[in-house]
């Protein structure tokens, strides 16, 4: 048994509200940088060019990379053998958001209610995904989720007789219908299997797994490669001007499913494909 | 072809636009986004005056991040245009003559933008960092109780932008992604 006092998952979480839109983790980096080097058309080179001076200008000047700033995604994975002290867990999570986003001059985009619409003006609340896992550490996932690309998110539920190839069409198009909207290069979160709402948690939660790592499954790890060839010829290219780089990754997560159903669900995330990670 | 343009733009250059072009932008232009369009066009509907002129101006799509002390704004990229797409072509008819965001536009839009010679540029997403050194000072005119969503004037300098759709309707969203597309 180990003792965490909430006052410090929000201490944590304020830093990375603030360290996630102000630094993109190294694979993402990576992968941009890696991306001028393939991209075929001249607009298409210029505009990642571009996105690399922008990270260089948030990291010095500590300007968020993008001015939507998210709402905030927390997922936590809490060990059994925690003992949680202070005030609750929730509480503890959203005034660090608070803090992060008042503290960091980061944009509050989030409203109150979805149809009157008054902004709560502190980012809060943050969508929480908690998950009781094995261990006593807990896992802190920060993922500010900006909502040009959210926007352009899809959830099909498709027949057990549509496949694999139902599959690929529904993420083929949700890409193509998304084009220039969802600030390409994209990175695509795919969530097969579970119910409803299983597959958009799965989905979202995808966007978060390193970009250099595949699927643990041999034929979702071929789905993904073939995804992403098959995006990446779709001609939509960075900004949606044209070129060879739509998206960056492609990441599955599947789940056990109902005899009758075929769930999907595609996650977008633009370039900007925040998340800080701590163990305590 | 590299243009370079003044803010306000009359007419003439804005017709001198085409698809493709990279422009930069000197001088005065103007945010809005979602909750100061709906504010606008209700005036509108209710015969009431705007808190800027339509005729010649520009607007960006955009709701800054707050600025740091001894800046004038913060992050400040393009939002998607289409969620405007209800309001444009009032504004268009009105005599506005840019809009500058990032994203597809209706076919709506595009008729007014051909119908008025307009035209609509867009900004790289995700660039709001480096957008930002292109802006010089950013003064809240109108609907200050919207924070992000607020009407700001905004002085330019060289601020770049593409033309996505010029005035005889030619759209490079459509036409550029033919030219990579192998599916």
């Amino acid at each position: 048994m180990r003792t965490i006092e909430t006052g410090e998952i929000t201490r944590n979480i304020r830093e990375m509200c603030i360290e996630a839109n102000h630094f993109l983790s190294a694979d993402m980096k990576q992968a941009l940088s890696q991306a001028v080097q393939v991209e075929e058309s001249p607009i298409g080179q210029q505009i990642l060019g571009q996105l690399q001076d922008n990270l260089k200008i948030a990291g010095q000047d500590m300007i968020p990379i993008c001015q939507d700033t998210g709402m905030t995604v927390v997922f936590l994975e809490i060990g059994q053998d925690v003992y949680l002290t202070g005030e609750n867990l929730t509480d503890a999570v959203n005034e660090g958001v608070r803090q992060g986003y008042v503290e960091g001059y980061l944009r509050k985009s989030v409203v109150r209610d979805p149809l009157i619409r008054e902004n709560t003006k502190d980012n809060t609340p943050a969508v929480i995904h908690s998950e009781i896992v094995p261990g006593e550490q807990v896992k802190i996932t920060v993922a500010p989720k900006g909502f040009g690309s959210e926007n352009m998110s899809r959830v099909f539920m498709l027949k057990p007789a549509d496949g694999i190839e139902g599959v690929k069409d529904a993420i083929l198009s949700a890409v193509k219908d998304a084009g220039p909207n969802a600030c390409p290069p994209m990175v695509v979160g795919v969530g097969i299997g579970g119910t409803f709402e299983k597959c958009a948690l799965m989905a979202k939660h995808a966007l978060t797994r390193p970009l250099a790592e595949s699927s643990d499954i041999p034929y979702v790890r071929e789905l993904e490669k073939e995804m992403l060839h098959r995006i990446n010829q779709t001609g939509i290219g960075p900004g949606g001007l044209g070129g060879t780089t739509t998206a960056l990754a492609v990441n599955i997560e599947t789940y056990p499913t109902h005899i009758a159903g075929l769930p999907v669900a595609v996650n977008i995330c633009c370039h900007v494909n925040r998340h800080a990670v701590r163990v305590l | 072809m590299e243009q370079h343009i003044k803010a306000p733009l009359d007419r003439e250059t804005a017709k001198q636009l085409r698809a493709g072009d990279y422009v930069y932008i000197t001088g005065t232009i103007y945010t809005a986004r979602d909750a100061a369009h709906k504010r606008m066009y209700e005036a509108l509907e209710q015969g009431e005056p705007l808190p800027m002129e339509m005729e010649g101006n520009v607007i960006y799509y955009m709701g800054p991040s707050p600025a740091r002390e001894g800046r004038p704004i913060g992050s400040a990229g393009p939002t998607t245009a289409s969620r405007m797409d209800k309001y444009a072509p009032s504004l268009l008819d009105l005599g506005l003559v840019g809009m500058i965001g990032k994203g597809k536009r209706s076919q709506a839009v595009q008729e007014a933008i051909v119908r008025n010679g307009a035209v609509y540029f867009a900004a790289v997403g995700g660039a709001g960092a480096l957008l930002a050194g292109s802006i010089k000072a950013s003064e809240v005119i109108a609907y200050d109780d919207l924070g992000t969503e607020a009407i700001r004037r905004l002085e330019v300098e060289d601020f770049p932008v593409i033309v996505v759709i010029d005035s005889e309707g030619r759209n490079l969203y459509e036409t550029a992604i033919k030219e990579y597309c192998k599916l």
